[in-house]
């Protein structure tokens, strides 16, 4: 594990620090397609590795870890993205802090319900299934930084962060998203790989973007010329 | 409603499809009086620019009567509007720098996905102009949704005709701003590249903003005799060697500034642009840059080069030596429709400005296939196609 930027560096029970997770594979035609994937996974985390052992002692460069050619770390699968929004960080933050409001910008999150500590999270999986996480506030500052890590009841094993900060020459805020899981086994396990591993960058790109519409313009454009039936 | 629609290579078709609708709150639905075809149309019809699926709606140059709007948007029904064909937020970081067509939130998420591999960043919302820049319906249609409503339109008083205004939504605001990115200083002499719409508005531009000469490059004999008309000199280059009589006509110097208004798809049968038009029709994202390539080469040391011809790919054999080592600047882009509208309007209106005299046709919106067909293949006498739904 190196140390630089922002890089989640999972910790405590149930992470295992050893080797590289491979995906699950997913059903059906798709199969030979992993598979192949699956072998170039493997040649990537032997080089990995070897980067891994020599970077902790060599040199670092200033880039945050999550645009490291590594996408594995230990056995959590890390994406992050950040979106610079023309408006002040108190009213992004706020935003934010209301989770039922991600909904609103993320595309398959149907909806997040607060229930005493906890946050449910009801999200979209292929074939009009749904997946439930149940995330908690785990760390929290207030305009900076919200936290959260999912519950043992919940269907992903997932924590991640969202860092706020001023942008430099009045463009407003850096919003700063990294999300970590660990896919499970099982039909749910099928159902979160098909769900974030094909391309866990794009999702998380295009939410922020959302958010940004969201915010900056009042609405999440479309092309579509005509309302949703 | 009815609208032109994209089929397949060289293959438009007016269809009936369903009308459209607000569906954000900044929104609103103008019912479509005149519209045009485009040279940038022309590189959809050829396929050259990538992204359009059959059954798009083409067009991007268009104005009309507004019949319904969204919750938050500013117009009022029953105004006339001209509307640009850059969808812009107003808000974000480009749009408050006047970078209008560099908008980050026109267009949608999902289709971001589309350009940011290919250039870098994802571009921004054009209305009928492919999925790259957004897949919006477009203009050549009885009625089109305008999103961000409140930014965009330019309401039109009484007095000028549709005809007279109806460029302000595209090539009068982009031959202007290729005017304009030439810097242009007593004396200098601009070259331009193309004596289609763009190149026109781009002579014409130049002279108003106190270019000493204009010299218009072109081959087809009524396109360049509108040019002289405007006050250019001309250069047919089928019969001349274009970069020696250019040099001549500056007393050796070469033009101060140079407009590249043909773009991607560049006539001729100069080597450089065989071996591109081979490469084009592979369909390998190759740009045919002939005429780019010989703007850098005319561009006189220390000069400037405009580039308003629209690429989508890759080109080749870019004279970057050239370009380097004379210390020339580079200034492109989608037009930034929504700067220069109400500026440009108010010299419509105060008749500092012609924008009439380039229309050779005027169709009804059911026969925009054969508008598409002659702008295309009888460039000389279609000079530019008005439809009227
Ligand atoms: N930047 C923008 O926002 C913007 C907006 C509108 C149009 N455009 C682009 O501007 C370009 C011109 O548009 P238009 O409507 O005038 O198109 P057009 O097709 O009507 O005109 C192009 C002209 O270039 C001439 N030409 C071709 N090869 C030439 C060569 N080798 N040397 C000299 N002239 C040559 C053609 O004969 C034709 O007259 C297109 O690429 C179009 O996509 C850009
Ligand atoms: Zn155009
Ligand atoms: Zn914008």
């Amino acid at each position: 594990m190196t140390h630089r930027g922002y890089r989640y560096r999972p910790t405590g029970p149930g992470v295992r620090n050893r080797g590289f997770h491979l995906p699950q594979v997913p059903d059906g035609a798709a199969r030979a397609a992993a598979l192949t994937v699956g072998a170039g996974v493997l040649l990537v985390g032997a080089a990995t590795l070897l980067r891994a052992t020599t970077q902790d002692h060599g040199v670092r460069d200033s880039a945050p870890g999550r645009t490291s050619r590594q996408s594995f770390h230990g056995a959590y699968a890390v994406t992050g993205r950040s979106v610079t929004v023309n408006r002040p960080r108190a009213e992004i933050f706020a935003f934010w802090r209301d989770f039922a409001n991600l909904a609103r910008f993320m595309e398959n999150v149907e909806r997040v319900e607060t229930r005493g500590e906890q946050s449910v999270w009801t999200i979209s999986a292929p074939a009009g299934a749904t997946v439930t996480v149940r995330t908690r506030v785990v760390s929290e500052r207030p305009d900076e930084e919200i936290a959260w890590q999912s519950t043992e009841d919940s269907d992903i094993d997932t924590r991640g962060k969202v860092l706020f900060r001023d942008a430099p020459g009045g463009r407003g805020t850096i919003v700063e998203a990294i999300v970590a899981y660990r896919p499970p086994g099982g039909q749910v396990g099928r159902l979160t790989a098909k769900l974030f591993q094909k391309e866990p960058a794009i999702q998380s790109r295009r939410d922020l973007k959302r958010l940004k519409m969201f915010l900056e313009t009042g609405e999440v454009a479309t092309s579509q010329n005509r309302k949703a039936a | 409603m009815r609208a032109l629609t994209f089929q397949g290579k060289q293959d438009v078709r007016v269809d009936t499809v369903p009308d459209p609708q607000i569906v954000n709150p900044r929104d609103a639905i103008i019912e479509v009086t005149a519209t045009a075809i485009c040279g940038s149309d022309l590189h959809l019809y050829d396929g050259v620019i990538p992204g359009v699926m059959s059954g798009d709606i083409l067009g991007h140059e268009f104005m009309g009567r507004v019949v319904e709007t969204g919750a938050d948007s500013t117009l009022q029904k029953d105004q006339r509007v001209v509307v640009p064909f850059t969808i812009s937020c107003g808000k974000c970081f480009h749009c408050v720098k006047s970078q209008y067509s560099a908008c980050d939130n026109s267009n949608p998420a999902e289709k971001q996905d589309l350009t940011e591999p290919l250039y870098g960043h994802a571009l921004s919302g054009l209305f009928g102009y492919s999925h790259l820049t957004g897949g919006y319906p477009g203009g050549q249609a009885q009625y089109v949704r305008v999103p961000f409503s409140d930014i965009g339109p330019v309401v039109i008083p009484d007095g000028p005709e549709d005809e007279e205004v109806l460029f302000l939504s595209d090539i009068l605001p982009t031959g202007w701003m290729a005017a304009e990115n030439c810097d242009i200083e007593p004396g200098d002499t601009v070259a331009v590249w193309g004596c289609g719409p763009v190149g026109l508005f781009a002579i014409q531009s130049a002279l108003l903003m106190g270019a000493h000469q204009v010299i218009a490059i072109d081959h087809y004999p009524n396109r360049l005799a509108l040019a002289r008309r405007l006050g250019a000199k001309v250069i047919d280059y089928r019969g001349t060697r274009v970069l020696e009589a250019l040099k001549e006509m500056t007393g050796g110097i070469g033009p101060d500034a140079v407009i590249d208004a043909v773009g991607t798809e560049s006539h001729g049968l100069a080597p450089d642009n065989v071996l591109d038009s081979m490469k084009q029709k592979i369909g390998f994202g190759a740009d045919r840059g002939h005429v780019l390539r010989e703007a850098i080469m005319a561009c006189r040391k220390g000069g400037r080069v405009s580039v308003p011809g629209v690429y989508g790919g890759f080109v080749d054999k870019f004279p970057l030596g050239a370009f380097m080592e004379k210390g020339l600047q580079m200034r492109t882009g989608q037009t930034h429709v929504q700067k220069y509208a109400p500026d440009l309007l108010r010299r419509i209106q105060e008749g500092e400005i012609d924008t009439t005299f380039l229309i050779s046709h005027r169709l009804p919106l059911e026969d925009a296939p054969r508008g598409y067909a002659n702008f295309h293949a009888n460039q000389d006498e279609w000079t530019k196609v008005v439809l009227k739904p």
